[in-house]
């Protein structure tokens, strides 16, 4: 019953309104003329603190958003100024960044890609947030890296341990100061050779993940090197809570070191399943029965209570260290606060930092000139010693801590001690190490 | 037009003008004032709306019409997700094959998975679909993704690398995901006063691909097949005794459904070329169901209203945090400053979810069609205050006759 006919009146009009459709590109191509994405013209700039709010990462995350408040009032010359003090780059004056005062944005990363995603991107397309800080996961880091190098904004990556994120996931606009798992390996194998012994037998159980694979390779790399022996290594999935079905072959397999991979509450379930297990009283091969947990972090130790006692692991940086900046950083933290601040804090903390360092040496908030103002950076005085920031794959270099779970501890926040300050030499590779190599740095993107 | 009725033409007119002047409706407040916090006009989140908007369609296809509530219709979107984003490594950051891929994946992957599990209905069919999805998340998200053979790329996300082959990928052609040379990221940015309006070439992309699903939505709403659909919900045990086999036509219901998830799936990798397991979780699956349930089921327009809903409240709501607060109440003094601060805290930033529950919760109790049933209520009393006046003068005037 439709009217099919076509008539004259019937062709122009559909035929205007296609026109106007194919004309429609060249007016969106002809583009805003900034020079680079989110360039700030007021009397302002924002920084987008993009951290997990929700999910199993979210009091790490919270604990993030604190150490980059902490770190916006410093920039803004309120506080004590904290690091900006001991930091050996005097750029910053207190006053903003080039000028502009300092205001931030924050976001929900919920521990997805996905979702970090889509928060960044409104950070960036709503806010105007023109450097993309925290983060508290790998996968995260590197989904979060991408869409930066490809909106053209910095990423100044949080707590992200997996060796791809400066590996094969690379890129120009992103930036870690964090240690990685190959870093890990290397720090703790000479202490777990001088605790335990060369003719070791490691059992690993990885969280089976990206993070998982790269730290459980870095540590057999290292470990055999030692002379040890890799019994076996199990994956567990990401989900479980519960992982006594994965301890109960240990005891059998031979192994007398059970190694964990695990992060956040999966280590804290599969640490205290082991000690249920009774695992550290047992004798295996004659030896005593050792765990070791790769990559710690205060607020698992807080977690595992009492079944952390004596277990080894390696962290990037704890607040019993005696320099400068971190005293510095602990006290302003402290006194804001009321507790002292924790790895992953601190990583944030000094990532705004130098940010906001390499944007005031560059004289611009360009992309292009923090990457150069960045890249090959040598500082001091923001915790660990002296570091540097390597420009073939921007990764940070600094002393790596080896740490056990203190055996008496006298307060709530004195879960670990300090086994062992590595020197930064020690852990250094080389960018082309068969851990990290694929992938492309590429060029530096401003986006606009 | 069209072959619809009167009603369902003027549907989707407004629907038509209302997705076309999105970048003015979503910006309502000013630059720079505190109500621009609210604005949701940026063109990410434009995407998302039309996006999840398609998703909620092509769910309710299935949903709606045949009362099979299928919880697993995520996987169809990751799977769609992937087939794109693989298309841009092998092929090219040209979106048409990308997008034709997702579908015909995600259509071949509802086809097995409705085969299986249309053979059960009510909840043994919901926890068959939630159980595929399930497998499809865990596959995608480590076993698919260990080092010796990697299809998803695990929890980081598949995304394009440099290195990638990109066999059709021209020396010219932008480095983004494109539509024939328009990058998806092309945004022209009007300024009028203090409002600033975004019109992005990705969104419309995405708006005028949902104006031609929910045409086809509308087809098939009002065709016998969705007619024999509507049987089936009401009665399916009638419909076998008078001999009719329903079972093509769900598994028909099912695979467009899923065809319309892997294009919303596809457009999603379009707009930001990367696909993450996550979208194949079961929170993802339950996150349709809601949409569809709050914006009222059944219903053409619903399913999108609730999209909308939901992703507003995601995006907008979960990034008020407590200096935002502490700025708008910066009227008040200090200490019921404070005050109102600590009340309003719990819902908003990472208790986001918390007020969308109440939402939910009003909304299903108080209007079990969803938000169509409270705008339909709504004109109904707009229509009576209108006639109201008319009975009063008639009332009056019919005495002195």
């Amino acid at each position: 019953m439709t009217n099919k006919s076509v008539t004259r009146r019937g062709v122009l009009k559909s035929g205007a309104v296609a026109g106007t459709g194919l004309a429609l590109p060249t007016i969106f191509t002809a583009s805003s003329a900034a020079a680079y994405t989110n360039e700030p013209t007021g009397g302002s700039v924002t920084l987008g603190f993009n951290v997990p709010q929700t999910g199993p990462y979210a009091e790490e995350g919270n604990d993030e958003l604190l150490a980059q408040q902490l770190a916006v009032e410093h920039l803004n010359g309120e506080g004590d100024g904290g690091c900006l003090n001991t930091f050996t780059s005097k750029a910053l004056k207190g006053n903003g960044i080039l000028g502009k005062k300092v205001e931030f944005v924050t976001g929900d990363t919920q521990t997805k890609s996905d979702a970090a995603r889509a928060s960044a991107k409104s950070m960036i397309e709503k806010d105007g947030a023109i450097m993309i800080n925290g983060g508290s996961s790998s996968g995260v880091a590197v989904a979060v890296q991408g869409l930066c190098q490809e909106a053209g904004v910095i990423f100044m990556a949080g707590l992200t341990h997996a060796n791809d994120t400066t590996g094969k996931d690379k890129k120009a606009n992103g930036f870690r100061h964090f240690f990685n798992a190959y870093m890990s390996g290397a720090a703790l194998a000479p202490v777990l050779a001088a605790e335990m012994g060369n003719d070791r037998r490691a059992y690993h159980l990885t969280a089976d993940y990206n993070w998982g694979w790269t730290q459980e390779e870095s540590i057999v790399a290292s470990t055999e090197a030692l002379g040890w022996e890799t019994v076996n290594t199990v994956k567990t999935p990401l989900a479980s809570t519960d992982f006594s079905s994965y301890i109960t072959p240990v005891l059998n397999s031979g192994a007398d070191v059970l190694v964990l991979n695990h992060y956040g509450g999966n280590m804290v379930n599969s640490l205290t399943n082991a000690i249920q297990f009774g695992l550290l009283d047992k004798v295996a091969n004659g030896k005593d029965f050792k765990i070791v947990v790769p990559l710690y972090s205060e607020l698992m130790a807080a977690g595992a209570g009492e079944n952390i006692k004596g277990v080894l692991g390696s962290m990037n940086w704890n607040w019993q260290l005696q320099d400068e900046g971190t005293k510095a950083f602990v006290k302003s933290f402290g006194e804001k606060y009321g507790k002292p601040p924790s790895n992953s804090a601190q990583t944030c903390y000094a990532q705004v930092l130098l940010y906001a360092d390499a944007c005031e040496r560059a004289g611009t908030f360009n992309p292009c000139g923090v990457v150069e103002a960045l890249e090959d950076f040598e500082f001091d005085g923001l915790g660990n010693g002296p570091t540097w920031y390597r420009g073939a794959d921007h990764q940070c270099f600094k002393d790596v801590l080896v740490v056990r779970g203190n055996m008496n501890p006298t307060n709530a926040y004195d879960t670990l001690e300090i086994v062992e300050i590595t020197p930064r030499a020690q852990v250094e590779y080389d960018p082309e190490h068969p851990m990290f190599a694929g992938g492309a740095l590429g060029e530096c993107n401003p986006g606009a | 037009m069209l072959g619809l009725n009167k009603k369902d033409t003027s549907l989707l007119i407004i629907v038509g003008i209302l997705t076309m002047l999105a970048p003015f409706i979503l910006n309502p407040f000013p630059e720079g004032s505190a109500m621009a916090q609210f604005n949701a006009g940026y063109p990410d989140l434009m995407q998302r709306f039309v996006i999840f908007g398609i998703f909620a369609i092509g769910f309710n296809i299935l949903f709606g019409l045949t009362g099979y509530l299928s919880f697993g219709h995520a996987a169809f979107l990751g799977v769609g997700s992937y087939s794109a984003v693989w298309m841009f490594k092998l092929l090219s950051y040209n979106i048409i094959p990308a997008i034709a891929l997702s579908v015909v994946v995600a259509g071949v992957f509802s086809l097995l998975i409705g085969f299986v599990s249309l053979r059960r209905s009510g909840i043994y069919f919901s926890i068959l679909t939630l159980a595929f999805a399930q497998m499809s998340f865990a596959l995608a998200y480590s076993v698919l993704s260990n080092p010796k053979f990697n299809l998803t790329n695990g929890e980081t996300g598949l995304q394009v690398y440099a290195d990638d082959p990109q066999i059709l990928q021209g020396a010219n052609s932008p480095d983004l995901p494109h539509l024939f040379g328009l990058p998806m990221r092309a945004t022209y940015t009007l300024d009028v006063g203090a409002w600033s309006f975004d019109f992005n070439a990705g969104y419309y992309l995405c708006a005028v691909i949902m104006m031609v699903v929910f045409y086809l939505s509308i087809r098939i709403f009002r065709s016998p097949f969705g007619m024999m659909l509507r049987a089936v919900k009401s009665n399916q045990q009638r419909m076998n005794y008078t001999g009719l086999n329903s079972k093509p036509y769900t598994l028909a219901a099912f695979v467009i459904s899923g065809m319309y998830a892997g294009l919303a799936g596809g457009l999603m990798a379009a707009m930001d070329p990367l696909a993450g397991a996550e979208r194949m979780q079961w929170t993802a699956s339950g996150e349709v169901v809601l949409m569809t349930i709050l914006g009222g089921t059944g219903t053409l327009i619903g399913p999108v209203l609730g999209a909308g809903f939901i992703k507003y409240f995601e995006n907008i709501f979960s990034k008020i945090n407590d200096n935002v607060l502490h700025s708008w109440f910066a009227f008040l003094p200090d200490g019921l400053e404070d005050a109102v601060v600590f009340l309003i805290h719990p819902f908003i930033g990472k208790g986001w979810h918390l007020t969308l529950g109440i939402l939910f919760m009003l909304v299903v109790i108080y209007l079990p069609g969803g938000l169509v049933e409270g705008g339909q209520r709504l004109l109904n009393r707009l229509k009576r205050k209108k006639s109201k006046p008319d009975d009063a003068t008639s009332g009056k005037t019919e005495p002195a006759e």
